[in-house]
């Protein structure tokens, strides 16, 4: 189709030796293979960061120690750890607080086990419930029904002067 | 007319692009190739309106969490023609997605993958692989509050994958979080880099349906010789062969453009699916699901058996994989006639009646408990004093109701109770209750004695038909 002269290859006088033709194949092969790699490693490692950079931990509060009842469930949201300014509302994650003892909290994960789905605490049966595939938790987070294969999973929670502080460090799934 | 002629010569005879086209117009195909053959086209067409709407909504959406969503609303309900694209760009994936289907149940039936025609199959489920790529990230772009928890559910499945797990939700969320990276690298994947794939492999698609030839309509006794196909191929084509311009392609081409104004009506008339509440990660109410093409497998992820879980969600989709790549391996030679291959169809329509049933039970969701269910009455009840309304108001605030409908109130995950006293005796309705099941919670903890009492009654008297 082309109308591009060739030179059988071998013939001629300066291809006469093949090794010369090799050596120059592989030259530009690997010179090619080199500018590939130069040119590919920055802007790879600049997609890939986010993947392999170590999630900080953040300490984020949820509210003052004595605006939650004891026994009781709620959802609180906070910010994730690693937000950056023009993250927005997506930037925000939630959890079940439970208010259990004077100064003592637990606070499971919104994440079903089962495939990551929000539950929500019923407080009239006493149990999560996910909304996906209507996996069930007992009031401690333990699988009660359904497809999840692990209990609930939990924050750490700490209290610093009057406020209940929330541990955010990367989503509670896997 | 005259000037135009003069420019076209000027420039092919510098360029030669004449030399490349015209051989290709006018190269021959078999003269029995009908409409079945149109299928492929279509989806060429169909992925042409898919860049075309495509560049024009990525004029106006803005690829960052804080303002996607914002930007969707603007192009659904403000912008002009915005929803209309919107809706364009919704049933031209569908669009792509049936006619894959369709082209790739043709060439299966006809048993077109044969030699000499390994790759095109090979390159064509290289194509479904990167269409249900498209449809995934193009749903999660949709930024809203199911796109955020379909996207979590989507890195939970990878969390499943034993060791890597950890690492891959990384990779699918692209960080430790949900966060901006997140949707900006969905956004690359969906507008650079899956296109230029695609792109990429059609032209080879292409050059290798031309390389190739359209392969024959079947018959039987007529089976495929790699030695001998192509000499038999290029007699039948000099014999019988029609120039695929325009006795061919205007059959594609009629095809194509009914596909594409079918796209163009329905995108108006329906339009793409609405959009969500915002986009809120800190908000339990979401119940993710994934757009029609793929409802079919979230019936599969709920109704498999817990047990075998961690298999499936893992392997089930290589395996599919395998599967579709393994024809022309399995056999590219012999006959390619339905009536000698018999299986050919059985397997199609075994392949199709598990995807319909399966996407029947995706789109009624009845394992879903129902949070949103109304609370059984005094109608429902029988009686406005005593025991039995007691029991009924244990039934509604216990969460019974979310799963187990009575006289027409309630969820459709467990069984229905309406008559539940003439099926179980007093004794197996209490030991249901305090033990459970396997998807129902062990209540023995969760129920004071009286409680139990006032509901076992009223169960009890769950005995109308
Ligand atoms: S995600 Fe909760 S049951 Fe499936």
């Amino acid at each position: 189709m082309s109308g591009i002269p060739e030179r059988p290859a071998g013939s001629g006088g300066e291809a006469a030796s093949g090794s010369r033709r090799r050596f120059l194949a592989t030259l530009a092969v690997t010179l090619g293979a080199l500018g590939a790699a130069i040119a590919a490693f920055p802007p790879l490692g600049l997609v890939l960061e986010p993947v392999f950079r170590r999630p900080r931990v953040a300490w984020r509060p949820v509210g003052r120690i004595g605006a939650f009842a004891l026994g009781e469930t709620v959802r609180v949201s906070f910010e994730n750890s690693g937000v950056l300014p023009w993250d927005g509302v997506s930037a925000r994650t939630g959890a079940w607080l439970r208010r259990v003892g004077e100064r003592e909290f637990i606070a499971f994960s919104l994440n079903c086990t089962h495939l990551g789905c929000p539950v929500t605490w019923q407080p009239g049966a006493n149990l999560f419930m996910c909304p996906c595939h209507g996996g069930v938790y007992d009031s401690d987070g333990k699988v009660a029904g359904g497809p999840p294969p692990r209990p609930l999973s939990r924050y750490a929670v700490r209290i610093r002067g009057d406020q209940v502080e929330i541990e955010s460090e990367r989503i509670p799934i896997g | 007319m005259k000037l135009l002629l003069a420019i076209w010569k000027w420039f092919d005879e510098r360029s030669g692009i004449g030399a490349i086209v015209v051989p290709l117009a006018s190269h021959l195909v078999p003269s029995g190739s009908r409409w079945w053959y149109v299928f492929g086209s279509a989806t060429l067409f169909a992925f042409l309106v898919q860049v075309v709407t495509g560049i024009a909504l990525a004029t106006i959406y803005v690829p960052s969490t804080a303002h996607a969503y914002a930007s969707l609303r603007y192009l659904s309900e403000v912008a002009p023609l915005g929803a209309w694209v919107r809706g364009m760009h919704y049933f031209g994936a569908s669009a792509m997605i049936v006619f894959v289907g369709a082209h790739m149940t043709r060439v299966f039936l006809m048993a077109s993958y044969k030699y000499p025609r390994e790759v095109n199959w090979l390159s064509g489920v290289g194509l479904l692989a990167l269409t249900l790529g498209m449809g995934f990230t193009g749903q999660l772009l949709r930024w809203d509050q199911n796109a955020v928890w379909s996207t979590v559910v989507g890195a939970s499945q990878a969390a499943r994958m034993p060791l890597l797990g950890p690492w891959l939700v990384r990779v699918v969320l692209s960080g430790a979080t949900i966060g901006d990276a997140t949707l900006s690298h969905f956004f690359v994947l969906h507008v650079f880099v899956l296109p230029l794939l695609i792109a990429g492999l059609v032209g080879l698609h292409l050059h290798l349906v031309l390389r190739n030839g359209i392969s024959e309509p079947p018959s039987a006794g007529r089976p495929v010789d790699p030695a001998s196909y192509r000499a038999s191929y290029d007699a039948m084509l000099a014999r019988e062969g029609v120039p695929f311009w325009p006795h061919a392609a205007w059959r594609d081409v009629t095809f194509g453009v009914l596909v594409v104004a079918g796209i163009a009506v329905l995108g108006l008339l329906i339009g793409a699916p609405a959009l969500d509440r915002p986009p809120d990660p800190s908000l339990a109410q979401a119940t993710p699901r994934p757009d029609w093409y793929l409802l079919w497998y979230f019936a599969v992820l709920a109704l498999l058996p817990h047990a075998a879980e961690d298999y499936v969600m893992v392997l089930a989709p290589l395996l599919v994989g395998l599967l579709l790549l393994s024809p022309p391996f399995l056999s590219n030679r012999g006959e390619r006639s339905m009536r000698r291959r018999p299986w050919a169809p059985l397997l199609v329509l075994f392949a199709l009646t598990c995807i319909g049933v399966l996407w029947r039970a995706g789109a009624r969701e009845r394992w879903m408990p129902d949070f949103a269910a109304l609370p059984l009455t005094t109608e429902s009840v029988g009686e406005r004093s005593g025991q039995l309304p007691a029991g009924a108001a244990v039934f509604n605030t216990k969460g019974c109701l979310y799963c187990h409908a009575v006289s027409g109130r309630g969820g459709t995950r467990g069984p229905d109770l309406t008559d539940v006293g003439r099926r179980l005796s007093r004794d197996q309705i209490v030991v249901r209750i305090l033990n459970g099941g396997p998807n129902m919670p062990a209540y023995a903890n969760n129920l004071a004695p009286q409680q139990l009492d006032t509901l076992v009654v009223f169960l009890e008297s769950r005995s109308r038909p």
